[in-house]
């Protein structure tokens, strides 16, 4: 989290450019289990996002997403229990709550919105995880600026 | 100084088919502090796991990461393997490179270069890892079952019959709860009654159990192996242990009228000391002080005291708060009925005939308020016509809830056969939407309704009731003709919806287990743990969970106490370590941990000094409540709390290994 790692991800950055980093918290439970449901029924989908598991999203910290932002991310996918089935009962809702408050400081930081994804994906949904990382693959590689520094307020 | 294995599974061509294995396991080489990298074929084999333990041995290993299957696959299995040799069964972390990598993408390179990745972020969060010790919570091998219904009697016996000491506690004067009210049960049509009392009867002489009726539970704290309940015996004003359950008192009592059974549902009077119903467990009179002319009346009235031989009658008595200590819970609260007031067309309550499902029960029963004559409750005549009305309330998401409340179906058949049986050349016409008779015996019992006894079914709904020189005209649609269909009723007879027991809510709270929205208590997992609900220790029976019969409740309360006499066949019940931890130097006790908390795992905790002086107070966290999921780490705003396996420096370390 210190300055200079801010300035090296500004410095890569441009080869990354078609080809964006996607970071994924999920949780063990929903999210986790769909993405695996889609590796058990062999489906296909983007290679470029890399999935860090969480016990729930109730435990992702935002600054998780600014630091992932941080060492070059060019997205950030939140995923996990549908509303009503969160493992831990609430996790979930806590989570969307904090997000919809953070949602305000990416933007006073400069961050395109577009680059944070929050959704909810069962167990059961190995289509849905599928369909969420293509389309917002596809979403960040449109996107501009997937060249510079992502933060764009300084 | 981390020693850290890399281990990287072909899992045959499933994952060397899309990744490069070889590369992975170079490219982990160079990771400092990772002094051993292989690959096999088959690492969950016992020649992988074996070579697994080598390694771990002969390089003495701090941590382990396998690039494999997925965790939610072997990880179990890796880490018994590395137990075996000594080390701690957290360390070993799993990089999911086949469900997540090669069975999903096909370009070798970039499957390669992000397996490469997804390891690396194992390597940097193992060697942060700490050692894990799962948490031991001794049991208290106690049970507390809420509710002496069917479900509830099954649990309290089942577990009682397993040497353990149960304590039930039931709110109303006597167990039995609704099944007591009913008169013959379908499909075998054996009396409610006959089936039932032996049971009731078997509760109160256990040795293992303790019963607490006209009881409520009033504080419950703790967790599993070890909640604290409060429960508060109501006011008897008649001395338990001397009463012998002759009926003098209630005989001599003057306030034989103007007091509504609650039992019969308002079709009968009871006496201020009463007990509800004859067959009642314990036989043992309740003086219901709202009524009764000794308390309205400054104490002139006694003439139950006068009557009663023992001299058990004592007006001073006052609740009592009973404290227990148990190691687990069954909550078994029942159902009620619907309000059906909104359903203004079928003048239920504005017409005395027009009564619900478990009146017409009453009516039914030897013991009832006719005596098991059929009387219509405006002038005692014997009904002729009986229309049934399915669904009232039920699958109707705009007026009532749109579940199915499962029993109806199954129970107007019974009453039209009943009605049949009793009055001979009566009819009956059901009014119904769909029939649900899908357990054993039960469409041939439907069927025989219909063929047998002559019941006329109409599927339609029935649009309008009202009075008519003494009968009720039932106003509805037969769809299947497509007429409309105007029938003169002595009697009208709801199949009203059920719904939570009243205040099945707050007990919810009090023992921090979910409900669904309509009020149902929600299971641990709605298939494979359904007799748990969402916190450790508490289990489910009876209708609470929704809607169901006479056998699924008897199962339900079965299963209940089965999962209770497993947890207290060992001493201890175990705690996996992956739980939240306070550090008590930084925590500010602002709390908001708490607030977040679904499980009440957090509490207040007094730091003192020698002199027992409190210096500090700081959050605490109970580990036999936490599950570890996170959410106060993310609430502490001093960074005072973390949970094992999940620390916040790992998940930055993970982050950083995917820096670009």
């Amino acid at each position: 989290m210190e300055d200079k790692d801010l300035k090296t991800a500004a410095k890569t950055t441009d080869k990354n450019s078609g080809d964006p980093r996607i970071i994924a918290f999920v949780c063990n439970w929903c999210t986790y289990n769909g993405a695996d449901l889609a590796g058990t029924s062999r489906m296909k989908y983007s290679d470029n996002v890399r999935v860090i598991k969480l016990p729930c999203t109730g435990r992702i910290d935002p600054l998780f997403i600014i630091e992932a932002f941080k060492k070059g991310a060019k997205g950030v996918l939140v995923s996990g229990c549908h509303p009503g089935d969160c493992h831990y009962t609430s996790g979930n809702y806590h989570s969307r709550r904090k997000y919809a408050t953070f949602r305000d400081l990416l933007g006073y930081l400069g961050v395109d919105l577009n680059r944070v994804e929050f959704s909810w994906i069962s167990a059961s949904e190995g289509n849905k995880w599928v369909a969420v990382i293509n389309e917002f693959t596809d979403k960040i590689k449109s996107l501009s600026g997937n060249s510079t520094d992502i933060f764009t307020k300084k | 100084m981390a020693r850290i294995g890399v281990f990287v599974c072909w899992c045959g061509s499933n994952i060397a088919g899309t990744v490069d294995v070889e590369k992975l396991r170079e490219e982990a080489a160079k990771i400092p502090g990772v002094v051993s990298a292989s690959d096999y074929k088959y690492m969950c084999s016992d020649p992988g796991q074996n070579s697994l333990r080598n390694v771990i041995k002969e390089q003495k290993l701090t941590g382990v990461v396998l690039a494999a299957c997925s965790p939610h696959m072997h990880e179990n299995t890796f880490r018994k393997a590395a137990v075996k040799e000594g080390l701690n069964p957290y360390f070993v972390e799993i990089a999911n490179i086949r469900e997540q990598v090669s069975w999903v993408h096909e370009d070798k390179e970039r499957a390669t270069a992000k397996a490469v990745d997804l390891m690396k972020m194992m390597v940097e969060k193992v060697k942060r890892d700490r050692p894990v010790e799962d948490v031991k919570v001794p049991l208290n091998k106690k049970a507390l079952v809420i509710g002496g219904g069917i479900s509830g009697i099954q649990a309290a016996l089942d577990i009682a019959n397993g040497g353990v000491e149960v304590i039930l506690v039931e709110k109303e004067p006597s167990i039995g709860g609704r099944m007591i009210q009913l008169d013959e049960t379908f499909p075998t049509l054996d009396c409610s009654s006959c089936i039932m009392t032996p049971k009731m009867v078997e509760v109160n002489q256990h040795p293992n159990i303790k019963l607490y009726t006209y009881s409520e539970v009033e504080d419950i704290s703790g967790y599993i192996g070890n909640f604290k309940v409060k429960i508060k015996k109501k006011a008897r004003s008649v001395v338990e242990k001397d009463c012998t359950g002759c009926g003098e008192c209630w005989n001599a009592c003057p306030m034989h009228k103007n007091v509504k059974s609650e039992f019969n549902l308002n079709l009968s009077e009871r006496t201020a000391i009463y007990v509800p119903f004859p067959q009642a467990v314990p036989l043992i009179p309740v003086l219901d002080r709202s009524v009764c002319l000794h308390f309205k009346k400054g104490g002139k009235c006694q003439k139950c005291y006068d009557a009663c031989g023992p001299k058990c009658i004592n007006f001073d008595l006052q609740d009592e708060i009973i404290e227990e200590t148990v190691g687990a819970i069954v909550a078994s609260t029942g159902y009620d009925l619907m309000d059906t007031s909104m359903y203004g067309e079928y003048g239920y309550g504005k017409y005395k005939d027009v009564i619900s499902g478990l009146q017409f029960e009453r009516l039914l029963s030897a013991s009832g308020p006719t005596e098991g004559v059929i009387k219509r409750p405006s002038d005692g005549k014997t009904p002729q016509t009986i229309v049934f009305v399915q669904c009232v309330g039920s699958r109707d998401p705009e007026k009532g809830v749109p579940y199915c409340s499962k029993v109806c179906c199954m129970y107007t058949a019974k009453h039209a056969k009943l009605f049949a049986h009793k009055v001979h050349g009566s009819q009956s016409y059901v009014f119904y939407i769909d029939i649900r008779s899908t357990s054993k015996g039960y469409e041939e019992f439907v069927r025989g309704t219909m063929e047998q006894d002559g019941a006329i079914y109409l599927r339609g709904r029935v649009s309008k009731i009202y009075e008519d020189g003494g009968k009720l005209i039932v106003k509805g649609a037969d769809t299947l003709s497509g007429n409309q269909v105007e029938i003169a009723a002595d009697m009208v007879v709801l199949a009203t919806g059920v719904i939570p027991k009243k205040g099945s809510d707050k007990l919810a709270q009090m023992l921090g287990i979910s409900y669904d929205k309509y009020g149902f208590y929600t299971e641990s997992h709605p298939k494979l743990r359904p007799a748990e609900s969402s916190t450790a220790g508490i289990f489910l029976a009876g209708m609470a969970q929704g809607p169901r019969d006479i056998p699924e409740s008897v199962v339900s309360g079965s299963a209940a106490a089965s999962k209770i006499l497993g947890l207290f066949s060992k001493n201890e019940y175990e705690v996996e370590g992956t739980i939240a931890n306070v550090n008590e130097a930084t925590c500010v006790a602002c709390f908001y941990c708490r607030r977040v908390c679904a499980y009440n795992a957090i509490s207040k905790k007094e730091i003192k000094d020698r002199s027992g002086k409190v210096v500090k107070v700081v959050a605490s966290v109970n580990p036999g409540l936490c599950t570890g999921c996170g959410a106060c780490v993310n609430a502490c705003f001093s960074k005072s709390i973390d949970v094992k396996g999940f620390m916040d420096d790992q998940i930055y370390a993970e982050i950083k290994a995917l820096a670009i």
